[in-house]
């Protein structure tokens, strides 16, 4: 493992992004005939990362190109465009957003002219938070952001089959990372963009999350015919480890936050939970976790707390 | 005229004796302001037994924890929390009687800025702790959840609570539904409970607490009573147009 996490960490600091030129180096690896993923950063936003924390990726069908997920900024999103043109000469079909939070879909801009497909809770989410996600990417990460303006995907997309170029295509309509989350399972390869819904290595993120709803979507996703898995933060797996360590953790959480609400805890003391053996060497600690009890606390408080009382 | 020269002068005078309060751990260019206006220039010591406890980022700048522990000192008649750098500095006072002093809620962040707590202890001195707590901004010129979709009209004033064990003693934990307006977001004036009292079924008053604009919307709030009070707790309160708030807060059911 640590061998694992060393190689990673030369692997990380190889593809150091060059911030002079912005450029991010992106760098498609074929995980299967066809299949490629683009991998960002195991980390939080920064600017040493240019924001580029997600991984992306596409197929490419005997017809064309499907793109998963754009990126963080516009200079991302191009850039994309343009590392996939050097693998393929085939036209792009399908631009497609897992789901609302702004590194899936702020590349966009640079598909303008065929338009990005998303669920429409998601078209949706994106259009009210998009502002937001704006102000907040821009302090984050400067200039890599420069010309990013938050363009929501303009269709919309179904879960269901898909054919495409000779490829079968699977699109599952999940939720409990976001109110809507997508997954794309190529069925010829079992290469599975689980989006959202699985992290790895990496603690989850939780601002749209439903912890219970999350939980039965990973016991859906266990079920799939799968051969690796892309989770969009995080290694790439060929096993079904993203789904494990995320229940995990997920489970961890809750129990911990109902267990803490129903002691009469409040959020400092919750924060200085200690972090336990499976989770302690996941990316983003403490600053992850800070986030998660910040987000969902409230909800378990307040059931704690019970009923309003009558007035006295 | 002659007069009135002279107490200039003498008050001139008076102002410029006062000694300079020490020097700021955080090196707040806003902190001889914050202890002039709040702590009236009286004595001040910066104290590590006064605890202050917040994320180092605010990433709820609407809703950020903070809790206040000042029981090292012994006896504290009052505590106050202030936050230089926002619009509007004074989140609280805090009157711990039966208490302990000692309080956990969450507030309203603009920007960036040193949080602190002041206690002043029985000789009139002020121990103050704090700590920075850094942010994406704007918590406080924000409207909050239930005033953007208008459903503050159906609960304003309820409160949720419940007492825990806490080692030997009890904790009271209590929400209150309120809007809690800043009045520095456009077209909605100040609207904000500006005090609450705690005493129990034998007439012990625990606390009596001075809240401000910053405090978050729907506060919660958590204080730690030192002792197992008798029967009941009630708690009342009031916002700034008048609207009370008053609750039984029974013992729970072993």
């Amino acid at each position: 493992m640590r061998t694992f996490l060393f190689g990673l960490g030369a692997w990380l600091c190889g593809l150091a992004v060059q911030a002079a030129d912005f450029d991010y180096a992106l760098k498609p690896r074929a995980l299967a005939a066809g299949v490629y993923v683009i991998e960002g950063a195991v980390a939080d936003f920064e600017p040493a990362n240019g924001c580029n924390i997600i991984n992306t990726g596409f197929i490419v069908t005997e017809a064309g190109v499907v793109v998963i997920n754009t990126g963080p900024s516009k200079r991302y999103g191009e850039q994309q465009r343009a590392a996939i043109r050097r693998i393929t000469p085939l036209p792009i079909l399908r631009v497609l957003n897992l789901n609302l939070h702004p590194d899936y879909f702020f590349g966009n801009q640079a598909y303008a002219d065929l338009g990005a497909y998303a669920l429409p809770g998601t078209q949706r989410g994106q259009k009210a938070e998009g502002a937001a996600y704006e102000n907040n990417m821009y302090r984050l990460c400067g200039d890599w952001m420069r010309d990013t303006v938050a363009t929501p995907a303009t269709r919309a997309v179904e879960a269901g089959h898909l054919q495409l170029g000779g490829r079968k295509l699977t699109l599952l309509h999940l939720s409990g990372h976001t109110p809507d989350d997508l997954v794309l399972l190529d069925e010829t390869s079992g290469v599975l963009f689980a989006g959202g819904l699985a992290f790895h290595a990496r603690v989850p993120t939780t601002p749209h999350a439903d912890l219970p709803v999350w939980l039965q979507s990973l016991d859906q996703l266990a079920a799939l015919p799968f051969r690796i898995v892309v989770p969009s933060h995080g290694p790439v797996a060929a096993s079904e480890a993203p789904i494990t360590q995320t229940r995990s953790y997920l489970r961890w959480l809750d129990a911990t936050l109902r267990d803490a609400a129903t002691r009469g805890l409040d959020i400092n003391e919750v924060l200085a939970t200690p972090i336990p053996e499976p989770y302690r060497s996941f990316a983003v600690l403490p600053t992850e976790f800070m986030r998660n009890v910040t987000h969902l606390y409230p909800r378990y408080e307040q059931k704690a707390l019970g009923d309003p009382l009558s007035r006295d | 005229m002659r007069a009135l020269v002279f107490s200039l002068t003498f008050i001139l005078a008076g102002t410029a004796h006062a000694a300079p309060p020490p020097p700021d751990p955080f090196g707040s260019g806003l902190w001889p302001d914050v202890h002039a206006e709040f702590l009236g220039r009286e004595p001040v010591v910066f104290d590590d037994r006064v605890k202050v406890v917040a994320p180092a980022f605010a990433e709820d700048p609407m809703a950020v924890p903070v809790s206040v522990d000042a029981s090292a000192l012994g006896a504290v008649s009052r505590v106050v929390v202030l936050v230089d750098r926002n619009p509007i500095r004074k989140v609280l006072e805090f009157f711990p009687q039966a208490a302990r002093p000692v309080l956990a809620f969450r507030f309203k962040l603009q920007q960036g800025s040193p949080v602190r707590a002041a206690a002043r202890t029985a000789d009139g001195v002020w121990h103050l702790g704090g700590t920075w707590v850094d942010g994406s901004g704007g918590g406080c010129t924000l409207p909050g959840g239930t005033r953007s979709d208008g459903s503050w009209v159906r609960t304003l004033g309820q409160v949720q609570g419940r007492m825990f064990d806490h080692g030997d003693a009890s904790r009271l934990r209590v929400r209150i539904m309120h809007p809690m307006d800043t009045g520095l977001v456009s077209g909605i004036p100040a609207f904000y409970l500006d005090e609450l009292q705690l005493r129990d079924d034998a007439g012990t008053a625990y606390m009596r607490i001075l809240t401000f604009e910053p405090v978050s919307e729907n506060p919660v709030f958590s204080f730690d009573l030192g002792t197992r009070p008798a029967g009941s707790l009630h708690l009342q309160g009031r916002d700034n147009n008048g609207n009370l708030v008053a609750a039984r807060i029974d013992q729970q059911k072993p």
